[in-house]
């Protein structure tokens, strides 16, 4: 079997003393302890007044159920118990949200203002083209600046997310070697170090997957890149800079290697903030790479919003791109769609319409309030504030790769904690404690007890510092032997230690009813 | 008892392999909460991903030490994976497998040379 020996405890330890004071309700303060709203119940009641049904049962041949059990909430109560949930929520609004490899940066709130204009939000897909111009001249717009961020010739819009993304990438390369008879290669190459997701999109569209090395100081061992590349390989597909925070120094000999082997060059750009205005991919041989719009170009996951992972293709691939797209004629803004000459060779379909037109949006919005200047500066700050944080915490804790720079995000081992009992989890833990989101933990699976951080551009020194101070606290804390602070934590949370090994055996997915408490009769109208 | 540096464990009774995973892999792997065994009646080949052992940290492949035909699997796990923690290389074993060929038996390492090899990592 393949051994995962950095992961992470996944049961409380221990119970460290509680900090004793209990309130008579449960209630921490004026924070609520909000039950689920099946919980709150209410059935016999309903917070609408509706008309009474005047459909003929006969019409539905006897498939009429009788009561369906919801609960019965007014509209105060039903705001109150979603505001009180979101209470528990952490998001990016309320504070630093460090999240390695996730690039949780400010959402702008122009780009929501933009989002919600009507002529955006309140499109249907299907309205004719004539009535939607200004929206297909959005999405050319953002296409174009896409294109020339990246030096790529072609850009598929519709995929929704990065890993769908990543699938569009893969099929074009699929039916790229398909069309040129070398169907056979059946093998992609993904670095150790990859995102999950490569290898889970890979598996997915039905290749092997081979992993590559890493050599000693974070990146792709060329010596086994080499030894593995040949005529059984469809493509790899390398994140840069990589998940380990570092540049692929060696990057253009990855890509020459790889087209040598009559492969193609996917290139995950999860981490494309790092290095936006500053390097165009297409400059070092990609010839697929999805972008995150919701992480490049702010409303972050957590910011509210859904993804889009728009993939921009290289000469060899653009062919294979999924239709629909858009193109600006001579009459105007219009969609390719797949049954038109122009697509005979798209190998389908990655959504059923355009794309995520609210991200389009948000996204134009970004990259046109920061303009060029702007956006090489996002990438310059993203990749200082990284820095400033690994100098600054790189007494106290152990960096996994000391030498030299990082790019946006920096990384530390758990060899520093060696000794002191505590782990990784543990120090994430007391991190809530002091009013801070944990980094990304054991991730990349290469480094021991992983702790990623990535600040992005959009912190101030003020904030990085408090949140250097406090980690600076907390290691001190933890290297003068006081435990108990990092295994009972968080104290102060919600709920404390979560024992995720009986969440996962014994998993509650869904709310059941209790019979005693509800009685699914039907509702009526008061 | 043999081992493989894939931390698989083998035992053989006449034809018949019993096959699980070492108990220094079940403390590696920590809390186990899903064992997906092998079909019977199917043929694997040694170095085969042959089942699936997934734990609250990572979902790990396990690989067949040995080729044969599956003609058992410990259908104990399913209900209560935490087995291959309490007892790794006895009751969580995950399958039999009729041998088709003893000889890759003798290849294995013995308890003591899968100790000097664990002693390498």
């Amino acid at each position: 079997m393949t051994m995962n020996t950095v992961g992470r405890p996944t049961r409380p330890e221990g119970s460290a003393a509680n900090t004793g004071f209990t309130s008579l309700t449960g209630a921490r303060g004026l924070l609520q302890d909000e039950p689920l709203i099946f919980e709150l119940g209410g059935w016999d009641k309903t917070g609408v007044d509706l008309d009474e049904a005047e459909h003929d049962a006969s019409d539905l041949a006897g498939l009429t159920r009788a009561g369906v059990p919801l609960p019965g909430l007014s509209e105060p109560e039903t705001m109150r118990h979603f505001v009180r949930l979101s209470q528990k929520n952490h998001a990016i609004d309320l504070a630093l949200y460090p999240l390695g490899s996730c690039t949780m940066k400010h959402n702008p709130r122009l780009n929501e203002k933009a989002a919600r204009m009507a002529g955006f939000a309140d499109l249907h897909p299907l309205a004719p083209v004539s009535t939607t111009q200004g929206a297909l001249e959005l999405m050319d717009r953002l296409a174009h600046w896409l294109k020339t961020l990246t030096g790529m010739p072609a850009v598929a819009m519709t995929p929704k997310a990065g890993a769908h993304g990543e699938l569009c990438g893969l099929l074009c390369i699929k039916a790229a070697h398909e069309a040129a008879g070398q169907g056979l290669r059946r093998t992609v190459l993904v670095p150790t170090s990859a995102h999950g997701t490569n290898p889970a999109t890979a598996a997915f569209v039905g290749y092997n997957v081979t992993e590559i090395a890493q050599t000693p100081d974070g990146r792709v061992d060329l010596a086994d890149l080499e030894a593995k590349l040949g005529p059984h390989v469809a493509a790899i597909m390398v994140t840069n800079p990589n998940t380990c925070g570092l540049f692929e120094r060696d990057i253009l000999e990855i890509s020459r290697l790889t087209h040598a082997a009559g492969a193609y060059f996917y290139c995950d750009g999860a981490n494309f903030n790092a290095i936006v205005g500053r390097v165009r991919p297409g400059d070092l041989g990609v010839d697929a790479m999805h972008i995150n719009l919701h992480k490049t170009f702010s409303t972050p996951h957590g910011g509210g919003g859904p993804g889009a992972g728009p993939v921009v293709l290289s000469a060899a691939l653009a062919p294979f791109a999924p239709a629909p797209w858009v193109v600006n004629g001579p009459e105007g803004l219009h969609l390719v769609e797949e049954a038109t000459a122009e697509a005979t060779q798209a190998f389908g379909r990655m959504s059923a319409f355009h794309g995520q037109m609210g991200m389009f949006v948000r996204a134009y919005a970004y990259m046109r309030s920061h303009g060029s200047d702007g956006l090489r500066q996002v990438a310059e700050d993203a990749v200082l504030n990284a820095n400033y944080i690994k100098a600054r915490l790189s007494g106290a804790m152990s960096p996994a790769f000391p030498d030299g720079p990082c790019m946006h995000e920096a990384l530390f081992d758990d060899a520093w904690l060696e000794g002191t009992g505590i782990t990784t989890l543990d120090f994430a833990k007391a991190m809530i404690d002091e009013g801070f989101h944990p980094m990304t933990m054991y991730f990349p699976l290469v480094v021991h007890g992983a702790m990623l951080i990535e600040p992005t551009e959009t912190e101030s020194k003020r904030e990085l510092d408090r949140f250097c101070d406090a980690l600076l606290a907390l290691a001190q804390t933890a290297r003068a032997g006081d435990a108990d602070r990092f295994k009972g934590a968080p104290y102060l949370a919600p709920l404390r230690r979560l024992d995720e090994t009986l969440a996962a055996r014994k998993p509650k997915l869904a709310w059941r009813s209790e019979p005693a408490t509800v009685a699914p009769t039907p509702l009526a109208a008061e | 008892m043999r081992f493989t540096k894939d931390h698989e464990w083998v035992t053989l009774d006449g034809d018949i392999a019993t096959i699980g995973i070492s108990a220094h892999a079940a403390e590696q792997l920590g809390d186990v909460v899903f064992v997906e065994t092998p079909e019977l009646g199917k043929a694997v080949k040694a170095g085969d991903a042959f089942a699936v052992v997934e734990s609250v940290k990572a979902a790990s492949d396990v690989y067949a030490p040995i080729s044969g035909e599956v003609v058992d699997a410990n259908t104990v796990l399913g209900d209560a994976p935490e087995t291959v923690n309490a007892d790794p290389e006895n009751g969580g074993w995950f399958a039999k497998v009729k041998v088709a060929n003893a000889s890759e038996y003798d290849a294995l390492m013995d308890r003591p040379a899968y100790e000097a090899f664990l002693a390498t990592q």
